[in-house]
C-alpha cells in the first residue's frame, strides 16, 4: 500500500539528503578542522595568512614534538590515563553492588535510594567543591590523585548505579532464584551470575565514563595544585597563558589531548550511544 | 529455616549497598548540607574560622549587581540552550535518519564535538572568535561585513552571546543523539498508516512523529536546561572568568570563592544555583518515575 514515486523524484530526495548532509556536517566541524590546520602551520604562516580553514602549505609536525616535550603534554596525558582508568574501574565496581541491591530486592526505602541517586548525578559542582576540598584537606589527599579519583568514582556513582540498574531490572528474576534454592549465597549471585550477564552494560558505561573523566576541568582545577599531578584539561588551559603567541603549539596540544577520548569513541561507537541515550527511548 | 533465609535476604541489599551509599554521603550528600551551611558563614579560608552570619550573604547577594547579571547571563543561557539546540536537534536527526547509506558516518561525524572535553573547544573557538586574525571576523570581512566584525570576547555586549553559541555548537549534537534514540521507537507502520490517510508530511511530522517523541523531548529539554544551568567550563576557559560581564552563576561562584576567598558567599552563590537547578532536577526525576511506574 506505499505510495509509490517516480524515479526521478527518488533521485532527487537522495541528491538532496547527500547535499545538506555534506554541507550540514562540514559546517558543523569547521571549528575542528581549524583545529587542526592550526596545529600543523607554522607561526610565520598563521600571522601572513588570517584565513584558518585554508590548508597548511606545509605540514609542520614539529609541532607536536614540541608541545609534548616543552610544554610537558607527555606528563600531562600519563597523568590523566592514571587518574581516569582507577576512576572508571571503581566507579564501576561499586555501582554495581548498589545496582544488584536496587535491581533485585524489594525493600523499604529502595525507590528513595534510587532517587537520591538519580538526583545527585544532575546537582551543579558547585554545591559540593568547597565541602569536598575542606575534606579531602581534613583527610590528607588534598592535591594527591587519590582525592581526585576517590571523587570521581564517588560522584559518577549515580549515572552508574541508575543506568546499571536499568540494565539488570530486564535479567529475569529466574536467573537468581534458581541458584539461591540451590543454595548460593547472595554475593556468589551477584559475582558470578549478575556481573558477567551485566558485562555489555558495563563496557558501555566504561566508555562513557572514561571519555567524561578523561575530559573533566573543575575537579583538577580544585583538588590540584602541584603542576607535576595536573591532568591534560589543565594543562592545556594553563599552556594557553603561557604559549599564547604560539597557538600553534597550544592546538597541537589540544589534538593530543582529544585522542584518547575520541579514539574510544569511535571504537566503541555503539556502547557510547546507548549509554547515553538511556531513558530517551524508553517511553 | 525459612525466618533465617527471611532474614538473610533483609540484610543482603543493605550489606551490597553499604559501600556505594557511603561513598555517596561522604562525596555528594553530607557536602550538599554543608554547603547550605556555609552559605550562613562568613569564612576567609576553608579550613578555619567560619564566623556564622545568619543571612547576610544573601542580603548582600540581593544588593549585588555582578549577582543579578550572573542570574541574568545564566537565563539568556538557558532560554537559547532550549530555542536552538532541541529543535536544531530533532532537525538534524530527523534529516540523518532518513535510512540513506552512509547516513551512520554522517551521525558519527556530526557528534563528534561531544567527545571533546571543553578546554579544547574553548581553545578552538577562541582564535575563531580573535577580533584580528580570527575565522569569524575573517569570514565577515570577506563578505564585505566588516562592521560587524566586532570583538566578540572582549565587548561586554557581545560576550555572553558568543560562548552561548559555543555551548549550543556542542549540545545540538548530544540533542540529535537522544532523538535519533527516540526514533527507534517510532513504528514506520505508523507513519505509513498516515500516509494512507492522505496525511502529508507537515501533519505527519505533527499529530504522528512528534507525538511519539515526547519522553525524548522531555529528556532533551530537562538535560539541556540542567546543563545550561551548570555552564562553567566554556566561561572559565574562554573568559579565564576575568571577564565579569559574562559571568554566570557557577563562575560567579568559583571566582568569589577561590579567587577572592570569600568562601561563604560563593557558597550562597551556589545555593542559589542549587536550588533554580533542583526544580528541573525534579522535573527529571519525576520522569524517571513515572517511566519506572509504567514498567
Amino acid at each position: 500500500m506505499k505510495k509509490t514515486e517516480s524515479p526521478g523524484v527518488k533521485l532527487a530526495k537522495k541528491t538532496l539528503f547527500y547535499v545538506v548532509a555534506t554541507l550540514l556536517v562540514m559546517t558543523w566541524l569547521l571549528p575542528l578542522v581549524i583545529g587542526v590546520f592550526t596545529s600543523l602551520k607554522s607561526m610565520d604562516e598563521l600571522m601572513a595568512d588570517p584565513v584558518m580553514w585554508r590548508p597548511p602549505k606545509v605540514l609542520h609536525w614539529e609541532n607536536f614534538v614540541d608541545t609534548w616535550n616543552k610544554a610537558g603534554m607527555g606528563r600531562y596525558i600519563i597523568n590523566t590515563f592514571i587518574v581516569t582508568v582507577p576512576s572508571v574501574v571503581g566507579a564501576l565496581l561499586v555501582s554495581s553492588l548498589a545496582a544488584f541491591a536496587l535491581a533485585f530486592y524489594r525493600f523499604k526505602g529502595s525507590r528513595f535510594i534510587l532517587i537520591t541517586f538519580v538526583a545527585g548525578m544532575l546537582i551543579p559542582f558547585q554545591m559540593l567543591m568547597i565541602p569536598v576540598f575542606r575534606m579531602s584537606n581534613a583527610i590528607g589527599i588534598d592535591d594527591s590523585w587519590a582525592g581526585v579519583m576517590l571523587f570521581h568514582m564517588a560522584f559518577q556513582l549515580g549515572f552508574c548505579t541508575f543506568f546499571m540498574r536499568n540494565f539488570m531490572k530486564q535479567i529475569p528474576i529466574s536467573q537468581i532464584e534458581a541458584p539461591r534454592i540451590d543454595g548460593a549465597g547472595e554475593f556468589t549471585i551477584y559475582s558470578k551470575i549478575i556481573l558477567p550477564l551485566s558485562l555489555p552494560s558495563l563496557a558501555a558505561l566504561g566508555v562513557l565514563e572514561f571519555t567524561w573523566i578523561w575530559n573533566d576541568l573543575l575537579w583538577s582545577l580544585v583538588l590540584l595544585r602541584t603542576d607535576a599531578l595536573k591532568t591534560v584539561t589543565l594543562g592545556l588551559a594553563n599552556m594557553q597563558g603561557e604559549f599564547i603567541s604560539r597557538y600553534n603549539l597550544t592546538a597541537a596540544g589540544s589534538i593530543i589531548a582529544a585522542l584518547a577520548p575520541l579514539a574510544v569513541f569511535l571504537f566503541f561507537q555503539r556502547w557510547f550511544i546507548e549509554g547515553l541515550t538511556m531513558g530517551a527511548d524508553k517511553g | 529455616m525459612q525466618s533465617l533465609r527471611r532474614r538473610r535476604l533483609d540484610f543482603a541489599p543493605w550489606a551490597f549497598l553499604a559501600l556505594p551509599l557511603a561513598m555517596y554521603l561522604v562525596w555528594v550528600i553530607v557536602p550538599i548540607f554543608e554547603s547550605f551551611a556555609f552559605a550562613f558563614t562568613k569564612r576567609d579560608s576553608i579550613i578555619y574560622g567560619a564566623v556564622w552570619v545568619g543571612l547576610d550573604n544573601f542580603k548582600r547577594l540581593l544588593g549585588d549587581g555582578q549577582f543579578w547579571l550572573a542570574i541574568k547571563n545564566n537565563f539568556a543561557w538557558l532560554l537559547f540552550f532550549v530555542l536552538i539546540p532541541v529543535p536544531l536537534g530533532l532537525l538534524v536527526a530527523m534529516l540523518f535518519n532518513s535510512g540513506y547509506k552512509g547516513d551512520k558516518l554522517f551521525k558519527t561525524l556530526f557528534y563528534l564535538p561531544m567527545t571533546l572535553s571543553f578546554t579544547i573547544i574553548g581553545t578552538i573557538w577562541m582564535w575563531i572568535y580573535n577580533p584580528d586574525f580570527g575565522a569569524l571576523n575573517t569570514f565577515l570581512r570577506s563578505l564585505g561585513l566588516g562592521d560587524i566584525a566586532v570583538q566578540w570576547l572582549g565587548d561586554r555586549r557581545y560576550m555572553t552571546g558568543a560562548l552561548i553559541a559555543v555551548g549550543i555548537w556542542r549540545q545540538v549534537p548530544y540533542v540529535m543523539i537522544l532523538y535519533l534514540a527516540g526514533l527507534q521507537g517510532v513504528p514506520p507502520e505508523l507513519v505509513e498508516a498516515s500516509l494512507i490517510d492522505g496525511a502529508n508530511a507537515w501533519q505527519r511530522f505533527r499529530r504522528v512523529i512528534l507525538p511519539l517523541l515526547m519522553p525524548a523531548t522531555v529528556v532533551a529539554v530537562t538535560i539541556s536546561v540542567i546543563d545550561s544551568l551548570r555552564a562553567f567550563d566554556i566561561v572559565y576557559v574562554m573568559t579565564n572568568t576575568k571577564a565579569r560581564a559574562a559571568e554566570v552563576l557557577a563562575s560567579y561562584m568559583y571566582s568569589s570563592s577561590f579567587a577572592f576567598s570569600d568562601y561563604g558567599y560563593g557558597s550562597a552563590i551556589a545555593v542559589v544555583q542549587f536550588l533554580i537547578t533542583l526544580v528541573f532536577i525534579l522535573v527529571y526525576v519525576n520522569d524517571v518515575l513515572k517511566k519506572e511506574d509504567a514498567r
